[in-house]
């Protein structure tokens, strides 16, 4: 059956300088039949009342399935990690999660790339890709044996899939909860030191280059990470990478008094290592902003620092925190969107993830200055674990369209 | 200067951080009446009387317990211990529990020691009455640090400008991070010293000289403070063993003359003899102040009671 078309209109596009221009979409079976100046006349619209027009947010990555903050922070797709219970190993439960969230919010699910996520036994990726995974991750945690990594992704680069990586050298991190550093000496907690990360990262570019393997690191969040990056890549390594808000605009000081909130995973690093992260968004080295969204009850978080959870509910204030990151000018609105949208999708190969004529009509409507404060107790997520609880922030999602139609 | 009505503003003794220093030497100078009082034969004062303390102890100890109970009977406090072995709790909402049990019980004031650093922080923020810090994992023993300073100001008249050894295991040691702090907030010179497997990451910027050469580190202190090394560890994972650490770092009668001819040795126990520290030094009448730390143990025990429940009390100029 056609849908009726519905437009858009009174909106404000952006524009590839990064000013932005009066404009609307037209929405016709789902896609996005027209851009600019909309003929309206006898079909139903929506009033965007001068609201930022937007490609709907590919988050990649996150652990759960939590449709409210997805349509509440203006994402529209999400891939799913296989850390799921039971784990995305098999094709059945691939399919499952990939129908968990229509028609709203699309969950891409990932495969995971051991059986059990145990970092052992190749899962069947290739009958997981038929059944509609479109990458293979290896979840939480790190393959620490070597030959596993190398037959995983030589097999995932015959498949064309990407793997997503955790880049934390398990031997390293083995009980630490936090960064080595200042902070977690004065709380007396067990710590890594930050290069666990880039020793992950310098063995998993090696077997990718060796493989010829696509590889996303999940989150990056050190120099020497970034480093190996942007060297790999100009010998050609097909590799790229994300970063949460979260560790961009919080150093582990932000632990201290023992909060449970800001033990993530990877932990906070210091704060040298979070100003080279602005840069590396800054200068192209990060590929993709994702939300690693993480819910986590008080019976998980409500615990002694050590024995409390990773992870934070972040798919709401994706948007919002990301937008600082205009605002203090380290990138402009279109590259914003490259982050948060089209090279996700692109990444994924699914469709979508940009505004043109033809693409899936996945968008938000955003009022990039409308102030509020993120309230722990009043999130629309699963449970309400953010670091940034009590935080003035600017920028909100106003409407959430999926496939042409308003989810809010 | 404080300009706070009453010298110690606290609910809680979750640790020494955030005490500033005339604080620390108010708790001190509470301490010393109790030192006399300790030593008469009617160890007596009921100051506390019909108040409940619970000792709540999540973790295996003798003499911290034993050191709490003494100073809350000797204040006249009913006093009531719980034992619970780690293990056998389980994990998560458990704790908040059990904290909320103990505060429907109406207790007074609860000390707590438990495996998890921030425990005590995290059961303190939901209670009534005053919490007070038995130790919480490698995070801090408020209690610890302060009758080590009051055994250092009673032995050496004084704690400023003294030079202090902290040796051996500092990463896993809740006592030396709270020595630390109280021992540079009083502007002691505080050292460092052990292999660097047992050394935390960036413990210069507490304020400290780090040393892992045993030698270097004692030369002219004025205290050599000795941590205690858990078995468990001096089986290769940090250290290859029990005599190797004992050669390197155990402080014997020879590694002494490197202090300064008068330093004062402590230990806060249960000690390892003959492996961190040998017989003739921890038993040497002299040098040791090893039992007179857990005389200062009960004094400075008591003042902690008798100063966190003033307010509930209605001592005047408390509330």
């Amino acid at each position: 059956m056609e849908l009726k078309p519905i437009a858009i209109v009174n909106g404000r596009l952006i524009e590839a300088d990064g000013t932005t221009r009066p404009g609307g979409v037209l929405v016709r079976d789902r896609s996005i039949a027209a851009i600019g100046e909309i003929e309206a006349a006898g079909v139903e619209t929506i009033d965007a009342r001068g609201a930022l027009l937007a490609p709907g947010i590919v988050d990649l990555g996150t652990f759960a399935i939590d449709l409210p903050a997805f349509t509440a922070g203006g994402i529209t797709r999400a891939a799913l990690m296989p850390d799921q219970s039971p784990p995305l190993d098999d094709a059945a439960l691939v399919q499952r999660a990939a129908a968990a969230g229509k028609p709203d919010v699309w969950i891409h699910p990932i495969a995971a790339a051991t059986r059990a996520l145990a970092g052992e036994e190749l899962a069947e990726i290739g009958l997981m890709k038929a059944a509609g995974a479109c990458a293979v991750a290896t979840g939480r945690g790190w393959i620490a044996d070597s030959g596993v990594m190398l037959r995983l992704l030589g097999y995932a680069a015959s498949l064309d899939m990407p793997v997503i990586v955790h880049a934390e050298d398990g031997w390293l991190t083995t009980g630490a909860v936090a960064t080595s550093g200042e902070t977690a000496t004065r709380l007396g907690l067990p710590s890594a030191p930050a290069m666990a990360e880039a020793m992950a990262i310098a063995r998993d570019l090696m077997l990718a280059e060796e493989t010829g393997a696509r590889i996303h690191f999940h989150q990056v969040t050190t120099a020497r990470g970034f480093d190996l990056i942007r060297a790999a890549r100009q010998r050609g390594v097909r590799v790229t990478c994300g970063i949460t808000p979260a560790h961009l605009l919080l150093s582990d000081t932000a632990i201290g008094q023992f909060r449970t909130f800001a033990r993530l995973s990877p932990p906070l690093r210091e704060e040298r290592d979070r100003l080279t992260a602005i840069e590396a968004v800054r200068d192209g080295t990060v590929d993709i902003l994702c939300s690693a969204h993480d819910p986590q009850g008080p019976e998980a978080k409500r615990l002694p620092f050590v024995d409390a959870e990773p992870g934070m509910a972040g798919a709401e204030t994706l948007l919002t925190l990301s937008l600082t990151l205009v605002r203090d000018e380290v990138i402009g609105l279109p590259r914003l969107f490259e982050l948060l949208s089209a090279n996700p999708a692109r990444l994924l190969g699914l469709p979508g993830g940009q505004l043109e004529t033809g693409a899936e009509a996945d968008l938000i409507l955003i009022d990039p200055d409308a102030p509020w404060r993120i309230d722990a107790d009043r999130m629309a997520a699963k449970a309400g674990n953010t670091p940034f609880d009590g935080l003035p922030v600017q920028g909100k999602v106003l409407m959430t369209i999926k496939g042409g139609r308003p989810l809010r | 200067m404080p300009t706070d009505p009453h010298p110690f503003p606290h609910r809680h003794l979750t640790g020494i951080y955030g005490l500033q220093p005339w604080e620390i030497a108010f708790l001190l100078d509470e301490a010393e009446q109790w030192i006399a009082l300790n030593r008469g034969t009617a160890k007596h004062d009921d100051r506390l009387a019909g108040l409940t303390l619970i000792n709540a102890f999540f973790e295996n100890s003798t003499r911290t317990l034993l050191s709490f109970e003494i100073a809350g009977k000797r204040l006249g406090a009913d006093v009531v211990n719980m034992q619970v072995a780690a293990s056998s709790v389980k994990k998560g909402e458990t704790l908040i529990d059990t904290a909320m049990t103990l505060n429907a019980m109406r207790a007074d004031v609860i000390v707590i020691r438990h495996e998890a650093s921030g425990a005590v922080q995290l059961i303190a923020d939901k209670v009534d009455c005053p919490v007070l810090n038995a130790g919480d994992g490698r995070h801090e023993h408020p209690t610890q640090a302060l009758l080590d300073a009051l055994t250092i100001r009673r032995r050496k008249g004084r704690i400023d400008g003294l030079r202090v050894a902290i040796c051996g295991d500092v990463l896993h040691s809740r006592v030396a991070r709270s020595n630390i702090l109280a021992l540079t907030a009083l502007n002691a010179e505080v050292r460092v010293v052990g292999p660097s497997t047992l050394l935390p990451p960036a413990i210069e910027r507490m304020g400290v000289t780090a040393f892992t050469d045993f030698d270097a580190g004692l030369d002219g202190a004025d205290v050599v403070m000795m941590l205690r090394l858990q078995r468990e560890r001096m089986a290769g994972g940090f250290v290859p063993s029990p005599r190797e650490y004992h050669a390197l770092y155990g402080l014997t009668p020879e590694r002494l003359e490197r202090a300064a001819p008068d330093a004062l040795v402590m230990h806060p126990g249960p000690m390892n003899r003959g492996v961190e520290i040998s017989s003739s030094v921890a038993d040497d009448p002299v040098r040791s102040a090893i039992t007179e730390q857990v005389e200062m143990g009960v004094a400075v025990r008591m003042a902690c009671l008798d100063v966190l429940t003033r307010a509930r009390r209605g001592v005047p100029g408390w509330n």
